[in-house]
């Protein structure tokens, strides 16, 4: 069977690529320090050698769009383009093309429509800067096939909480049912509080500083039943109206366990949003 | 309400450089434009299986001819939409976030609850 050898979650900032090649003048005041965080969550993944990476994310209106929104949807492709021209516009990101593990895909495909999640799929994906970001923090040589799980955090209405936390939990039995050799990484990426279009966007640190603090004891600590005791869909609009991009953090609490501590974490308090790194080795400290 | 064509406006003007150029500069005859020939444009069917229903109220048209992010946040409009695509006609005329501190301050007298941008 295969085996889960860490399981990460992560803000994706799309401003980090662009900040962290910046030269001279353009480079920005905290890129230094940001890049000095990235790199040692990288090594956090760089040590669990992995073969393979499961990772979710969320399309930002880039491919999937209103007239056939999916809840929860896997990819299925021998390979995925990336980035779109309005992310290279306002990001500066680049164009990039990732491998698929479709032996994975097919698995999580028919073992997650077993176990009771009405997955869709896609055969040409063209992911997003939610995936590609984790690319380029955590693994930016881009040497591994992926799955990618799309979820929809963004167009209402949306999956409950609870239900990312369930999808979690059962990527992570798909996973462990494999059969295979193969070495498995989960990557995840969402949000702390956010505001995007709204009157509290761009200010000097994420709309809801309290709200961060929590979510990230939540996170740190496996703290599921607490942070579905306190987030609903509709809690989630208070700390910023981007903020349900939460959900995804709980969907990687559920791979990673109830009660289950990080064995790494950071934040980096940066304008408009906060930074934040988490990562769980389920088969002991590496 | 037709909160999906506003939102489905924006979405197909954000992803095409075209178009985010030329709803820039004529934002009235763009809007026009999309209305009579695009909006009913299934956007992955061929021409001949187009709906045949779908149309802007007065205020939604004026709100995107107007180039006024403000009212498209009262309509609920999509705020990722509006605030990318606006970013990407806009901000070239400002210095660094000047456009995206601005458009925050001109949202400032809303409070929650937002407006709903269910569609």
């Amino acid at each position: 069977m295969a085996e889960l050898v860490a399981v990460i979650a992560s803000t994706h900032h799309p401003f980090y690529y662009r900040a962290s090649t910046a030269t001279g003048a353009d480079r920005p005041d905290f890129a230094d320090e940001w890049v000095r965080k990235v790199e040692a969550f990288r090594e956090t993944l760089t040590r669990a050698r992995p073969d393979v990476l499961v990772m979710v994310g969320s399309d930002h209106f880039h491919q999937l769009w209103l007239d056939n929104m999916p809840q929860f949807l896997v990819g299925k492709a021998p390979f995925y383009d990336a980035n779109f021209y309005n992310e290279e516009r306002e990001f500066g990101l680049p164009r990039m093309l990732l491998r698929g593990q479709e032996d994975l895909s097919a698995y999580v495909l028919r073992e997650g429509l077993d176990a009771g999640f009405d997955l869709a799929f896609s055969n040409e994906l063209r992911i997003d800067h939610s995936i590609t970001c984790p690319i380029i923090t955590l693994r930016p040589q881009n040497d591994l096939p992926i799955v990618p799980i799309y979820t929809n955090i963004f167009a209402p209405p949306l999956p409950q909480p609870k239900r990312f936390v369930q999808l979690g939990r059962a990527i992570r039995q798909l996973i462990e049912s494999w059969p295979s050799d193969q070495r498995v990484a989960v990557i995840g990426t969402g949000h702390l509080s956010l505001e995007l279009g709204g009157p509290r966007q761009f200010g000097p640190h994420g709309p809801d500083p309290e709200f961060d603090r929590k979510a990230v004891d939540w996170i740190a600590n496996g703290d599921i039943e607490k942070c579905l005791g306190e987030v609903t869909l509709e809690s989630l609009h208070l700390p910023g109206n981007a903020t349900h991009g939460f959900m995804d953090f709980m969907l990687m609490m559920g791979v990673a366990g109830e009660g289950q501590r990080v064995d790494y974490v950071d934040t980096y308090d940066l304008f408009h949003t906060m930074e934040a790194y988490f990562t769980w080795y389920p088969g002991g400290p590496r | 309400m037709s909160k999906y064509l506003l939102d489905k406006f924006l979405f197909t003007v954000d992803r095409d450089p075209e178009l985010v150029e030329r709803y820039r500069e004529d934002p009235a005859g763009t809007v026009a434009w999309w209305e009579e020939t695009q909006a009913n444009r299934i956007l992955n069917c061929v021409g001949a299986e187009s709906s045949t229903w779908l149309a802007f109220e007065e205020e939604e048209r004026a709100a995107l001819a107007g180039h006024d992010y403000v009212k498209l946040f009262e309509l609920g409009a999509h705020p990722f939409l509006t605030l990318t695509l606006f970013i990407g006609m806009f901000e070239r005329d400002h210095g660094p976030l000047e456009f995206q501190k601005e458009y925050a301050r001109r949202l400032a007298h809303f409070s929650l609850p937002y407006p709903d941008i269910a569609t």
